[in-house]
């Protein structure tokens, strides 16, 4: 409660001084100030002289503009939508010339993501814009997952910008991250389409949508009425989280953005061919029937989707974009791996990396490599036994393989034998058969002998007498 | 007693035109019967046949065919100037939802012109190429189409037919392409490839009103060379061109297709006129101008010249064709039932 005074110091006067509040009458500053200036915040001093921290936004902005601006912008839609007439007719540079044709000029088989990247420099302030296309998109005659690409497109400059934020030299940040994704959608005048519902509600998450009616000239200023309406009303049916635009305390800027609110989603022609009219040099389509001007804001609402991603929110997307999406995108994906070791996020290399992110307790991390490492270890087991129990079966095959042999074999050559032995049986048979017939003979002859003897005797015998 | 009166009007243009085949010196816009002894009357045939025509009343089955907002339903009554498609509903819920299969919705009015009455039946096919997976979207609709000429033959095979048998074949089909300016989509391709072999196929750009004149020369130019690399007739085809004079006209016409049409059922007042229109904050687009777009090309090509030769064709050769083939498939159930029916039909004139 004591008021402490410093009469000395030049900066500060007595309490007395008016306090520039708004709507606070006279008494009730006195009487604030007399309660006692415990709380400094919530008070605003009026300061005597010039102290020079209003200088503080020039400082950031001789500071920016010597680093330069980023700003990735993503367009998404069927071929024949007038996007890449839209981003020349934005940013009036051709990023597309008859010699670098766009990529709608060619019809792809799918759907691929596309980055070119161009520096632009106006009243001295640098801006790296990136422009990522996507053709092939909902071109095909079955598009299902064709939303795919894009996702991970976006997912894969998040993970980047993940990993250059962990590392430990943080010196060069670039960027690469998607900062607006335009989606067009096809004049019908009917509503959305199924494909377009689908994609807005993948990527509503991810990045700052906003859907814009492509080749607005197709229809007369009543049928874009019923159209933006039929259209903000599935929007909010199926509950699509498209880019809002912040509120601020000005009232006129509030009145703008409201202005802006009721014209969404924001038809737009493209074009960059100046025309004539009355005099008057404008950039525009030429009809026979008249002349559609893209800068003429009852004809479409292109100068507010100018004057709304470049002028005036530029910076929020990528605010949004970093505090927003990119954080989602962060906690999903550290939450994912420091749940309960059950990594879902095995199918990306990032784990492996050195570094690990912040804010994963080292103990859990120490735990979940032991688990892996005796993972690992039991699996090798497995394998080495089961390696093991192949070869056995394998030599225990061969062996019995090798005896199956060998007993036929043996087989074999007993048989040999046998043959062989009644072979010899038979010669011998016939040898005794010979004996006996050449013995037979020679009984026989001997027989004949003694019979001649005999005879031979019996004359010998009669000739004595 | 006005039709009589139309009835002797259009017999003195009958005679007008069988002026060169009749040999009698007749004063042209004359119309007298017998004042002449070297006029037989032959040509008086035309006029029965014109009377008989106008009994009977002719019929004609277009089918719609395109993606869901491209303005089938609109060119349609812009075409026949009155509300013929499908109706939509005008309370809180205007739109339609897309339904998830192609289906096919038949709608016939009679209407009446000169004392020429003529059924005409449109067919829509809401929820083609609607849906993200659009693989076979065609195959309702070709289903349908042999479904017509199945029904036609079996009529025709009956031992106990009918005297005129309803013809509910469908005798043309308007395909339309979205007009994105830079070339046919695959799904175009298949659909039309498809197509041009079992019905007649003219195809269109929709909503032509959001091409510049050079954009739009450009789009045919592409579509023209994408609809020959791909080996797709298209009406009129150009085997089916008759004699010189069939090719010359068929020529002219084939240089134009596919037709750059604009649809719009309301009138606006351009000029001191009332003429439909479309109106927007840079001019009026009008829908009958040659200048701003195509739809009076499509409008004669269809029913002033040649809509006789669309069915002629569908008639003819589309329904020969499935004829042929079932004929063939089933060869021995029906034979016997059908001995001595020739394989091709004389060309009957309706």
């Amino acid at each position: 409660m004591i008021l402490l005074v410093n009469f000395s110091s030049p900066f500060l006067r007595s309490p007395r001084a008016p306090v520039i509040t708004e709507g606070m009458s006279s008494s009730e500053v006195l009487a604030g100030e007399a309660e006692g200036n415990g709380g400094i915040m919530g008070q605003q001093k009026n300061l005597e002289g010039y102290v020079g921290f209003a200088n503080l936004p020039n400082q950031v902005y001789r500071k920016s503009v010597k680093r330069g601006f980023e700003f990735t912008l993503m367009v998404v839609g069927e071929s024949g939508l007038g996007k890449s007439t839209l981003i020349n007719s934005l940013f009036l540079t051709d990023l597309y010339s008859p010699d670098y044709p766009g990529p709608s000029h060619r019809i792809k088989k799918t759907v691929q993501v596309e980055q070119s990247q161009v520096l632009i420099k106006e009243g001295g302030v640098h801006l790296l814009l990136t422009i990522v296309d996507t053709p092939g998109f909902g071109d095909a005659v079955d598009n299902s997952n064709c939303w795919q690409p894009v996702t991970d497109y976006i997912d894969n400059k998040f993970e980047d910008f993940l990993n250059s934020e962990s590392r430990v030299n943080r010196r060069l940040m670039p960027d690469s991250r998607v900062h607006c994704c335009l989606y067009f959608i096809a004049p019908s005048g009917h509503g959305l389409k199924p494909l377009d519902i689908e994609f807005m509600k993948r990527l509503h998450e991810k990045v700052n949508v906003i859907p814009l009616i492509a080749k607005a000239d197709t229809m007369t200023p009543e049928e874009c009425l019923q159209f933006k309406k039929q259209i903000m009303k599935e929007i909010h049916e199926h509950k699509i989280k498209i880019y809002d635009f912040p509120e601020t305390d000005n009232e006129e800027e509030m009145k703008m953005i409201r202005k802006i609110k009721d014209r969404l989603p924001l038809a737009v022609v493209g074009s960059n061919t100046i025309i004539e009219v009355n005099g008057k040099r404008v950039r525009g389509r030429q009809y026979p029937w008249g002349v559609a001007e893209v800068e003429n804001g009852d004809h479409c609402d292109f100068t507010i989707l100018r004057n709304m991603l470049i002028r005036t929110h530029m910076q929020d997307l990528k605010d949004v974009t970093n505090n927003v999406h990119y954080e989602n995108y962060r906690s999903r994906k550290l939450a994912a791996v420091t749940y309960n070791g059950v990594d879902n996020n095995k199918n990306k290399s990032q784990l492996t990396k050195p570094d690990t992110p912040d804010g994963m307790s080292p103990l859990a991390q120490m735990e979940e490599e032991r688990r892996e490492h005796v993972a690992k270890m039991k699996k090798m087991e497995q394998e080495m036994e089961q390696v093991f129990d192949m070869k056995v079966k394998e030599k225990i095959q061969k062996l019995q393989d090798s005896e199956a042999e060998l007993q036929k074999r043996h087989e074999q050559m007993k048989k040999n034998l046998q043959a062989q032995y009644k072979e010899l049986e038979e010669k011998r048979r016939q040898f005794e058969e010979e004996v006996n017939t050449w013995e037979t003979h020679q009984r026989i002859l001997e027989q004949q002998k003694l019979e001649l003897n005999r005879t031979i005797d019996k004359g010998k015998k009669k000739k004595i007498f | 007693l006005s039709s009589g009166s139309e009835v002797s009007l259009s017999h003195s243009n009958m005679s007008e035109s069988a002026k060169p085949h009749h040999p009698s010196p007749q004063g042209k816009g004359e119309k007298s019967h017998g004042g002449d002894f070297s006029y037989v009357g032959i040509d008086a045939i035309l006029e029965q046949m014109r009377r008989k025509a106008m009994k009977q009343g002719f019929e004609l089955n277009l089918m719609v065919v395109g993606q869901s907002g491209l303005g089938k339903s609109t060119l349609m009554n812009t075409l026949f100037k009155s509300k013929v498609s499908r109706n939509k509903s005008v309370q809180s819920n205007p739109e339609e939802r897309i339904p998830k299969t192609v289906e096919i919705k038949s709608i016939s009015h009679d209407i009446e012109e000169k004392g020429v009455r003529m059924k005409l039946t449109v067919i829509d096919t809401p929820g083609f190429g609607d849906q993200i997976n659009n693989e076979n979207c065609w195959q309702p609709i070709m289903k349908f189409i042999n479904d017509q000429y199945e029904a036609y033959l079996q009529e025709e095979i009956n031992i106990n037919r009918k005297k005129r048998i309803p013809d509910s074949r469908v005798h043309c089909c308007i395909y339309f392409i979205p007009p994105t300016g830079h070339c046919l989509r695959p799904l175009d391709v298949e659909f039309m490839r498809r197509l041009s072999k079992v019905v007649n196929i003219v195809p269109v750009i929709a909503k032509a009103d959001t091409l510049t004149l050079e954009e739009r020369d450009s789009f045919k130019q592409t579509i023209r060379e994408e609809l020959r690399a791909n080996g797709i007739d298209v009406y009129p085809q150009k085997e089916f061109d008759e004699d010189a004079e069939d090719r010359m006209i068929n020529d002219k016409i084939r240089e134009m297709i596919p037709f750059a049409v604009v649809g719009s059922d309301q009138e606006y007042q351009v000029n001191g006129k009332r003429l439909l229109g479309r109106k927007t904050k840079w001019g009026t687009i009008e829908v009958e101008n040659i200048a701003h777009c195509e739809f009076a090309y499509l409008r004669d090509l269809l029913i002033r010249t040649h809509m006789q030769n669309i069915k002629d064709i569908t008639g003819s050769i589309h329904y020969e064709t499935y004829r042929v083939r079932r004929l063939n498939e089933s060869n021995g159930h029906l034979e016997s039932l059908l001995g001595s029916l020739p394989v091709k039909r004389a060309t009957v004139f309706w």
